[in-house]
């Protein structure tokens, strides 16, 4: 028998996670906040890691870890309703029980190739999740990056997570600058209307910078051309991806493309890494 | 005979009859033909017919009669019911279909021929009614009826149900073999605790791998219930066997009425799992209450198990058969 | 080098079974497969390959992983317990004892796989040489000698019954608990004989070793879109035969069975061959069977090589032998890489 205490370093053991706060962001997309019984944080992890979130008998899947590293307390998780797993996530309570394991897969680099560097940031949609804790994260230690642009778009006003967050916060911080679309007219939205890759190349932003993106497919096959059309060479972009997973340990194939597994050696890649076999993400 | 159906595959195809041809090709043995496509034809250079065309085509019938333009496609006697069930099934768009009726005096199955004690087999030849094996190490003969597939056994005879044209080399008068139902009075003379044991015994070696599901013509459904995972019998494992024997009684189940006794399930089965029995005793306990029935013959009749008549027999027969 | 007769055979396997869980080919109504020794059993040490592999003595089809149960709406997590006791995997054959190499890169890899670990830590691979192989044997192209099995203890077929051989400690200390029923020979001669009977057979088999030069690592880009797959995958079923029949293929899935009194959570073998292996809330990215058929040659031939510098299909012939439609890896390597057995 065993709590928490994990003797055996069983990488497939979950811990207990408690979910101390529920945020409907959009109709479809509620952000979880998790600790551990003791209250406190459940592990450390990097701006991009992911961590398998299961309720026993329903299933397990992964998800991206929404909240900065620089946050001391919780993990957060915006998870938007879709599937059979997320169905049953959102009709959980505060003070209800998950079972969660991880931290999993690589980061963006924050440390490394980031540092210094001017930021794009282009997410679509529910794909804003893992990009924000790498937002938050440049914008806590604000003073290592240069100027991030970013750029993110939903179907409907509605649909824009975060939004709070983005006006309040983001749209506030020195040389960040925030660039809002929706797909359609709506209104009371007073902002640009359009999809996300074309308003990338309206924005025409100046080429020397990293780009980091994340979005639904459709979204991603056309920014990664857009991107390319402005001069954007493939070593600059960085995209994290999603397939399914099941043990986030390199071992079950589930997610294997190429000679890639997107759990262990993902789910953050260069484009050029993936580049050969994109037909199959 | 593999000559004259190459011969007319290419004249179809040349002549825009046919958009592409279902046939066999050749292995990298004697013995292990593999269902293809020919679209070109040089590509039909590789075309083959032997004793070892033992799977049945008509399955992938369901996908190719969706293609554009006409598919030819070969079919054994015994594999025209299974095309003539998935007609009726509507699976098939019979009017993009080309079928060359080819004549069949039995299919070989290598594991006969490798359980006689020949190993390392580099390659058989069909001479009449001897096989010649030449292996590794040495050369054997054995008759050609000893080493045919435990179906072609009961072979349902030559007649084709559905075609467009005839093989020269077909027999449709070749009769029926008897003793079809042998083995199920077999199963049902023993006392229902040897029974079972004889099903666990063969049912524990399923590995659920679903070859025979996925190869049954009857299984042509688009998404089948044990893909589905909210449900703790999904495919791939069990975690305990009694769900094994679930798996395919519930499969019989499914295809009763509508299974042809092609023989594929048993054909395929890695374990050598004789499943076609389960399939047989309900075409066998069809026959005996519904009249004769073969699922297959015709594309237009009612299946006794999908039609209701006043005579039909009561639920309460299984409690007076025991 | 110790001698074992025919007659002494089944009670060596008695005299293991007495002490350590013994896993073994036993034949079952005409079929061999591995499972565990029982008095009643028929153990089949002829039978060159069993339609499953060993690879479930340490990688089993099913296995419990932890079950968890709810009180008030709070879990109780009990991990299941590891493999904690020697156990003896008996007539593995040297293609099957390769793909233990093969297994071991995956679940001993950083982070360990502790079932895995554990099983590993316990077992004690006896492996027999291949006396007599087949058509379908196609090892030495993954430079494998069925003659030279490298496992704890080797065995060998040679007149009136086997040789054996500790070649390791822990075949050593088996060697010793058994030592009673073994009788002190020098079979050396014999065990020669033996090897080059194999090795001849092996030379004249049309695909004992094949040319797979135009697979490896690095070669993706040569191959992924080859339009040859399309051709390749036309028949297949889309079954998981080749996926569950491979001594080497360890995709898994981890699902739930619901106990009645909670749940227990367990990995099983899964098949990436199978249309849903991929498939999520937002779709599949494999939608085609060729896409899933590539899949499992490409990983085995290219990105296994990529990743682990060793290819991860170790020639035993059994999806040779099994594909319902006579698809197979043979094929793969004939078709897309040339036709030579070098």
């Amino acid at each position: 028998m065993c709590d928490c205490g994990n003797e055996n370093n069983n990488v497939l053991l979950p811990q207990i996670g408690v979910i101390t706060d529920i945020r409907r962001e959009t109709p479809d997309v509620k952000t979880f906040r998790v600790v551990g019984r003791d209250g406190k944080k459940l592990f450390e992890h990097m701006p991009g890691q992911c961590a398998m979130v299961c309720i026993p008998g329903v299933s397990e899947a992964m998800f991206s870890i929404t909240s900065s590293p620089t946050n001391k307390e919780y993990q957060e998780f915006s998870i938007k309703q879709c599937g059979s797993l997320t169905n049953v996530l959102h009709n959980l309570q505060v003070g209800d029980e998950v079972l969660v394991r991880g931290p999993y897969g690589n980061n963006f680099p924050v440390d490394t190739v980031l540092k210094g560097k001017d930021l794009l940031f282009i997410a679509g949609g529910i794909g804003l999740a893992p990009l924000r804790s790498v937002i938050n994260y440049c914008i806590d230690k604000r003073d290592e990056y240069g100027t991030i642009d970013i750029v993110y778009g939903a179907r409907s006003a509605d649909d824009l997570v975060r939004l709070d967050e983005i006006k309040d916060v983001w749209m506030n911080v020195p040389g960040v600058n925030v660039h809002l679309t929706i797909d359609r007219e709506q209104e009371g939205w007073d902002g640009h209307v359009g999809f996300v890759p074309n308003y990338v190349k309206e924005l025409d932003l100046n080429v020397d910078k990293v780009a980091l993106l994340c979005g639904p497919p459709i979204m991603i096959k056309f920014v990664l051309q857009g991107l390319k059309e402005l001069g954007y060479t493939d070593e600059q972009v960085y995209t994290t991806l999603e397939l399914r997973m099941k043990c986030g340990i390199g071992k079950c194939g589930r997610c294997n493309v190429g000679n890639k597994f997107v759990c262990k050696d993902g789910p953050v890649f260069r484009y050029d890494e993936i580049a050969a076999t994109t037909g199959e993400f | 005979m593999q000559a004259e159906l190459i011969a007319r595959a290419k004249a179809l195809l040349a002549d825009g009859t046919v958009a592409r041809v279902l046939g066999w090709r050749k292995g990298d043995t004697d013995f292990n033909a593999e269902p293809a496509v020919f679209e070109t034809a040089e590509s039909l250079d590789e075309f083959v017919y032997d004793g070892f065309c033992g799977a049945n085509l008509s399955k992938y019938m369901i996908k190719n009669s969706k293609l554009e333009g006409k598919t030819l496609v070969f079919l054994k006697p015994c594999d025209t019911y299974s095309f003539n069930q998935l007609i009726k099934e509507n699976r098939i768009n019979r009017d993009n279909t080309y079928i060359i009726a080819v004549g069949c005096y039995g299919k070989l199955d290598i594991n006969k021929i490798k359980a006689a004690g020949n190993k390392a087999i580099l390659s058989v030849a069909e001479e009449g009614a001897t096989l010649k094996i030449h292996t590794a190490y040495g050369d054997a003969e054995m008759a050609r009826e000893e080493a045919v597939l435990d179906r072609c056994k009961v072979c349902k005879g030559g007649k084709h149900v559905v075609y467009d044209e005839l093989a020269s080399f077909v027999d449709e008068e070749k009769p029926a073999a008897e003793g079809r139902f042998d083995e199920v009075k077999k199963l049902e003379a023993m006392k229902p605790e040897e029974r079972f044991a004889f099903w666990q015994g063969e049912l524990s070696r399923c590995i659920r791998c679903n070859a025979c599901r996925n190869v049954c013509p009857a299984c042509s459904c688009i998404k089948c219930i044990f893909d589905n995972n909210n449900y703790d019998a999904a495919q791939k494992v069990n975690t305990s066997s009694f769900e094994e024997q679930m798996f395919h009684i519930i499969r019989a189940w499914h295809v009763a009425g509508r299974c042809t006794d092609c023989g594929e399930c048993s054909r395929v089965c890695p374990e050598n799992i004789p499943l076609h029995l389960l399939n047989r005793k309900f075409i066998s306990d069809i026959n005996e209450f519904y009249g004769e029935f073969q699922a297959g013959e015709d594309t237009t009749s009612r299946a006794p198990l999908t039609n209701f008549t006043t005579d039909d027999v009561e639920p309460s027969i299984v409690k007076e058969r025991g | 080098m110790f001698k074992i007769t025919n007659d002494q055979m089944p009670k060596l396997l008695k005299a293991i079974a007495e002490t350590k869980d013994l896993f073994l080919p036993i034949n079952n109504n005409g079929v061999t497969n591995f499972g565990f020794y029982k008095e009643d059993c028929t153990p089949d040490l002829d039978t060159l390959r069993t339609v499953k592999s060993a690879k479930d003595a340490f990688f089993p089809q099913s296995e419990g992983l932890y079950a968890v149960t709810t009180e008030d709406g709070k879990f109780t997590i009990s991990e299941e317990e590891y493999c904690n006791k020697d156990f003896v995997v008996f007539g593995v054959r040297p293609c099957d004892v390769r793909s233990f190499v093969v297994l071991d890169k995956v679940f001993l890899s950083d982070p360990v796989d502790t079932y895995y670990a554990a099983r590993r830590e316990h077992g004690i691979v006896v492996s027999l040489a291949c006396h007599q192989p087949d058509e379908s044997c196609f090892c030495a192209t993954f430079d494998i000698d069925a003659a030279e099995p490298e496992a704890d203890v080797a065995m060998w077929n040679i007149e009136g019954g086997y040789a054996w051989e500790a070649k390791t400690e822990k075949g050593q200390a088996l060697t010793e608990s058994i030592k009673a029923l073994l009788e002190e020979a020098d079979v050396a001669k014999e065990v020669e004989t033996e090897k080059n009977c194999i090795r001849t057979i092996l030379s004249v088999l049309p695909n004992s070793k094949l040319d797979v030069s135009a697979f490896g690592a690095g070669k993706t880009d040569d191959l992924f879109n080859s339009p040859m797959w399309t051709e390749l995958s036309n028949a297949c079923l889309g079954c998981g035969t080749c996926t569950f029949s491979c001594p080497t293929c360890q995709c898994y899935d981890i699902k739930d069975f619901n106990t009645g009194h909670g749940v227990s959570r367990y990995r099983c073998w899964d098949s990436c061959m199978y249309h849903d292996f991929t498939l999520c809330a937002h779709g599949t990215n494999r939608q085609t069977q060729m896409q899933r058929f590539r899949q499992r040659f490409m990983h085995k031939l290219v990105y296994f090589p990529d990743r682990e510098g060793m290819f991860s299909c170790v020639g035993c012939g059994r999806c040779v032998d099994k594909c319902p439609q006579s698809l197979n890896i043979v094929k793969v390597i004939k078709r897309m890489g040339g036709n030579s057995n070098v």
